[in-house]
């Protein structure tokens, strides 16, 4: 919508927005807690009422909305591919392409969870959709597996709606969501967070009976002796999120193994010139403000595209990730003539304190900042003036 | 009485220690200004948003997601969640619309926070 609304307002002609569900706004409907826009609006909105200010500008516009419309296929010369019940299949010619799919959570299979699969598992995400859109809910005692944000803000939601919430399991010896959100959502409900610790075995064939939980050692084995079973009736999966990309892949753009989202430039080019991406399907965000703001990059890349403003031989400065960078978007720059501002949003692999961000270049250090803590689910954002010519590093340094 | 809290200001997740002493407070384990006055407010007096949902009528979903405009103190959480599950609202609603005003006395309203329109005719069966 971001994207979409930013296209209109630089003077597209004619902008589609093709959504699969009944409804516009991604997931954002089914986020219910509040904590949404501090940096655009500076204000605490829901995901519900930050969607609807973009839904309430979508409905200003004459940006043609194509509802329970899936996209099948993005073919060559950006073709596009979809269907709905009232058109049958749709054919799209378009002049540039912003993908917008978002992420998706991953599954009990991805995660190698043994035992068998009654029902019961479910992500937190369909929990989310159980609980706070269809008004069912889905257990009466419950385990968490993984401690994202997700997860702590479903163990909150839960234990709001009556469903007693038995713990949190952190495979990682750090939480993987914001401190926040421990203390809001675990603490002010009495739920207990138990780090270095994992589901080993799933119990119950048709129903579930309940969950071995075990310590981790070091290596991330489990300690034998430490095995303890948990009866519960609902399992709640919330193991990190992976851009959903299917659509892109098929495409045949280039993917990038540490985002998992497609390697792009700072318009938010994919390797297809023409294809931009906006949002989660690119990088998992963890603001919602960074993932509109790359919806309106990609809708001026896309903008540049269109005018013809982009070149057709490309060449790219690569942005590599150095000490404990565990990525960084975007992953190269377009090489040019003076100078231009890119902001790279990055991961850190561990959480640490005092600390210095440095970028540079093989001939000059571009930006050094310091930090009094990093940690791995909060992101880091930085505006960085770029010149010259060469690759370049982003690190994370020890002292400040 | 001593309590610790972990600061949620910055990343840094200070454990500051708070401790009564007489009418004033001992505040340590802090690091800046900020973490100091989220200690203080934490235990004199914590609040919190509320959001939750509300049974909807005649609209195209069953529950609409409500918020608070303002944060209520955490004591007053469960009472006020008792008023906000007792409630139900008919379709069409808009975004921002109050639900329950004046939540138990505590001069924060309870709004709408989307917009839900009324299923439509057409398509009951």
């Amino acid at each position: 919508m971001a994207a979409a609304l930013e296209a209109k307002k630089q003077g597209i002609q004619r902008v589609v927005l093709l959504e699969r569900d009944f409804e516009l706004g991604g997931i954002l409907p089914q986020c219910i807690h509040d904590g949404f826009g501090l940096l655009s609006y500076g204000e605490s909105m829901t995901g519900s009422g930050y969607a609807q200010k973009y839904i309430d500008e979508i409905k200003k516009t004459d940006i043609e909305v194509f509802l329970e419309t899936m996209v099948l296929e993005i073919a060559d010369d950006k073709k596009i591919y979809a269907c709905n019940s009232t058109n049958g299949i749709i054919e799209i010619q378009c002049g540039a392409m912003i993908l917008a799919m978002g992420c998706r959570e991953r599954t009990a299979g991805q995660i190698l969870l043994h035992g068998y699969r009654p029902q019961g598992i479910m992500t937190a995400g369909s929990v989310q959709r159980y609980i706070n859109i269809e008004g069912y809910l889905p257990g009466k005692k419950a385990v968490i597996l993984g401690s994202g944000d997700i997860g702590l803000i479903m163990a909150r939601r839960m234990a709001l709606e009556g469903i007693e919430v038995k713990g949190v399991y952190e495979v990682m010896p750090y939480p993987g969501g914001l401190t926040r959100n421990i203390v809001q959502c675990l603490q002010d409900y009495d739920i207990p967070l138990h780090l270095s610790h994992t589901v080993t075995r799933v119990h119950g064939k048709h129903s579930m009976e309940g969950v071995t939980v075990a310590e981790l050692d070091g290596s991330g084995n489990p300690v034998g002796g430490t095995e303890k079973f948990i009866q519960c009736d609902l399992l709640v999966l919330a193991v990190g999120l992976i851009p959903e990309n299917e659509l892109s892949a098929n495409a045949g753009i280039e993917l990038d193994q540490k985002t998992k989202g497609p390697v792009l430039d700072e318009d938010y080019m994919t390797s297809i010139p023409g294809i931009f991406v906006a949002g989660n399907v690119s990088v998992v965000f963890d603001l919602v403000d960074y993932v509109s703001e790359s919806g309106r990059i990609a809708a001026n890349g896309a903008v540049k595209y269109l005018r013809g403003e982009i070149p057709g031989d490309l060449k790219y400065r690569n942005v590599n990730c150095g000490n404990d960078i565990g990525f960084v978007v975007p992953q190269r720059i377009k090489y040019c003539e003076g100078e231009k501002n890119v902001t790279f949003f990055m991961r850190v692999r561990e959480p640490r304190k005092k600390v210095t961000l440095i970028c540079d270049d093989p001939e000059h250090e571009i930006l050094n900042k310091h930090y009094q803590a990093v940690v791995p689910p909060e992101m880091l954002a930085c505006k960085a003036r770029i010149s010259g010519m060469g690759d370049i590093t982003l690190r994370v340094e020890e002292g400040s | 009485m001593k309590n610790t809290y972990t600061c949620i200001v910055c990343p840094m997740s200070c454990q500051i220690t708070v401790e009564e002493e007489g009418e004033d407070l001992a505040v340590s384990g802090y690091t800046c200004k900020r973490g100091r006055k989220y200690a203080v407010n934490e235990h004199r007096s914590p609040k919190r948003m509320v959001t939750s949902t509300v049974r909807v009528e005649n609209g195209i979903l069953r529950r609409l997601p409500v918020v608070s405009n303002a944060e209520i103190p955490k004591s007053k959480m469960t009472e006020c969640l008792k008023a906000v599950y007792a409630a139900a609202v008919s379709a069409p609603v808009k975004c921002g619309d109050i639900v329950i005003s004046n939540i138990c006395d505590t001069g924060v309203d309870i709004i709408a926070s989307r917009d839900i329109d009324l299923f439509p005719e057409s398509k009951k069966q």
